[in-house]
């Protein structure tokens, strides 16, 4: 089943080097899990770097692939761009083997980044061998998320090919929502998408400026994971290369480890941002009357 | 000051008319037919229906609607007489025409309509894809050709 040149991409000290963080041999397939949009900029690749943390900080171990051949990006978001020494393309040409392509995270100990190449073009991954990558990863760990990219393509069809799973990321405006819904159409029943929203202001759509979350899933019409809120914080930390789900304390830190709860089978509320009201803002409402 | 006024008198939300442009674009997605298809699809609807009743084409409606990921097609026909328009070799059957333009066909969703040729005798008209399974087959298939727009 297994494509042959995954198998020697293998070494054979395998279990040694990747002993301490990885999962025994005998353990389970892990979850493939394919983080998409259609769409480019709805935060694709900060939901990955940040449900990867919180699921690693959860202690699972956890592969993070970015797919976005051509326009690398999850190792910045991670802090790890200085440590890349290969790419998914070395290691579905054989070029390097999966334990000298995998970079460990900074901050999390089960976290592990597959990065994208930088110089080549997305319909140079060949869609089997990276099936079968794939499939290698989820013998060693319980999470695999693919960072998808933007668009319908090739590129994305090589990134669904070996996931199980989609989480698709969406956020409150029409050409999100459009895109988002004719992907799920393109996914169909079998990746069982979930939904983010991302980038919501709570402000905006309390006075009707902004879709709100039923607006959005009474479209979309999928089992909602949570949502995220516009937050400054979230530019800072991915300026630092700081995921914010390493800080649990803040609001959407807390937001993506009740993500990350979800995905794991958890029974707990899907988060959704609190409005933060000025003083203005009330005003404003109270002259609003109606609208507010 | 006009934008204060303007939030005085409480103008809906610019996220109304979001929510009414993506649900009509996201209609014609789901059919992946042109809005001149759509035309012409009605005015076909209603020569088949014609062979039967006397319709009102001035006031016909056609709409869309989502019933959860499926899209059901509503026709509001208004039926001017139920007297068949007389036709070759036909004996026309007819009842006394009503006094006053009353019946209306109101359309109700029924599932898996074959051809709607066949199904304009009775009163119902429901157009009802399984967008999903299309799409699966669609990817399935590799690249999916262009629609014929």
């Amino acid at each position: 089943m297994l494509d042959p040149v995954i198998l020697s991409a293998q070494p054979e000290q395998n279990t040694k080097s990747m002993g301490e963080s990885a999962p025994e041999r005998a353990k389970p397939l892990g979850r493939a899990i394919v983080v998409t949009s259609g769409k480019g900029g709805v935060g694709k690749t900060t939901t990955t770097a940040n449900l990867g943390t919180a699921l690693a900080q959860r202690g699972a171990s956890v592969a993070l692939v970015d797919a976005d051949v051509g326009l690398r990006n999850l190792d910045i978001v991670l802090g790890l761009e200085s440590r890349v020494k290969h790419h998914l393309l070395d290691v579905l040409e054989d070029r390097a083997t999966l334990d000298e392509a995998l970079v460990a995270d900074k901050h999390s100990e089960k976290l592990f980044l597959l990065a994208a190449a930088q110089s080549r073009e997305k319909d140079e991954v060949d869609t089997e061998k990276m099936k079968a990558l794939i499939l290698a990863l989820r013998e060693r760990f319980d999470y695999v998320l693919i960072d998808c990219p933007a668009g319908i393509e090739l590129g994305f069809k090589n990134a669904v090919a070996g996931a199980e799973e989609a989480i698709v990321v969406c956020t409150p405006e029409v050409s999100a929502v459009r895109d988002v819904d004719r992907v799920v159409g393109l996914l169909g029943n079998r990746f069982r998408p979930q939904l983010v929203i991302n980038r919501l202001r709570p402000l905006l759509v309390k006075k009707g400026k902004m879709l709100s979350v039923d607006d959005v899933n009474a479209i979309l019409r999928l089992p909602l994971l949570g949502v995220i809120a516009d937050e400054p914080e979230i530019i800072v930390t991915t300026n630092k290369g700081e995921p914010l789900a390493l800080r649990k304390d803040a609001p959407t830190g807390a937001a993506y480890h009740a993500i990350a709860a979800r995905v794991a089978g958890e029974d707990v509320p899907a988060p959704m941002p609190v409005t933060k009201e000025s003083f203005f803002d009330k005003l404003g409402a109270l002259f609003g009357g109606k609208k507010a | 000051m006009i934008d204060f006024l303007k939030r005085l008198f409480g103008q809906p939300g610019s996220s109304a008319t979001a929510k009414e442009r993506l649900r009509l674009v996201l209609m014609t997605d789901h059919l992946e037919l042109a809005p001149e298809m759509i035309e012409s699809m009605k005015r076909d609807l209603v020569d088949v229906i014609s062979r039967y009743v006397e319709v009102d084409r001035d006031r016909i409606e056609v709409n869309f609607e989502q019933q959860d990921r499926a899209l059901a097609m509503l026709a509001n026909i208004p039926i001017l007489s139920v007297n068949r328009p007389p036709s070759n070799g036909t004996k026309d059957r007819a009842e006394p025409a009503p006094a006053e333009p009353a019946a209306v066909v109101v359309v109700a969703a029924a599932p898996n309509v074959a051809s709607p040729g066949a199904q304009a005798a009775t009163e119902s008209i429901v157009v009802r894809r399984r967008r999903r399974k299309r799409k699966n087959q669609a990817i399935a298939a590799g690249p999916k050709p262009a629609p014929a727009h």
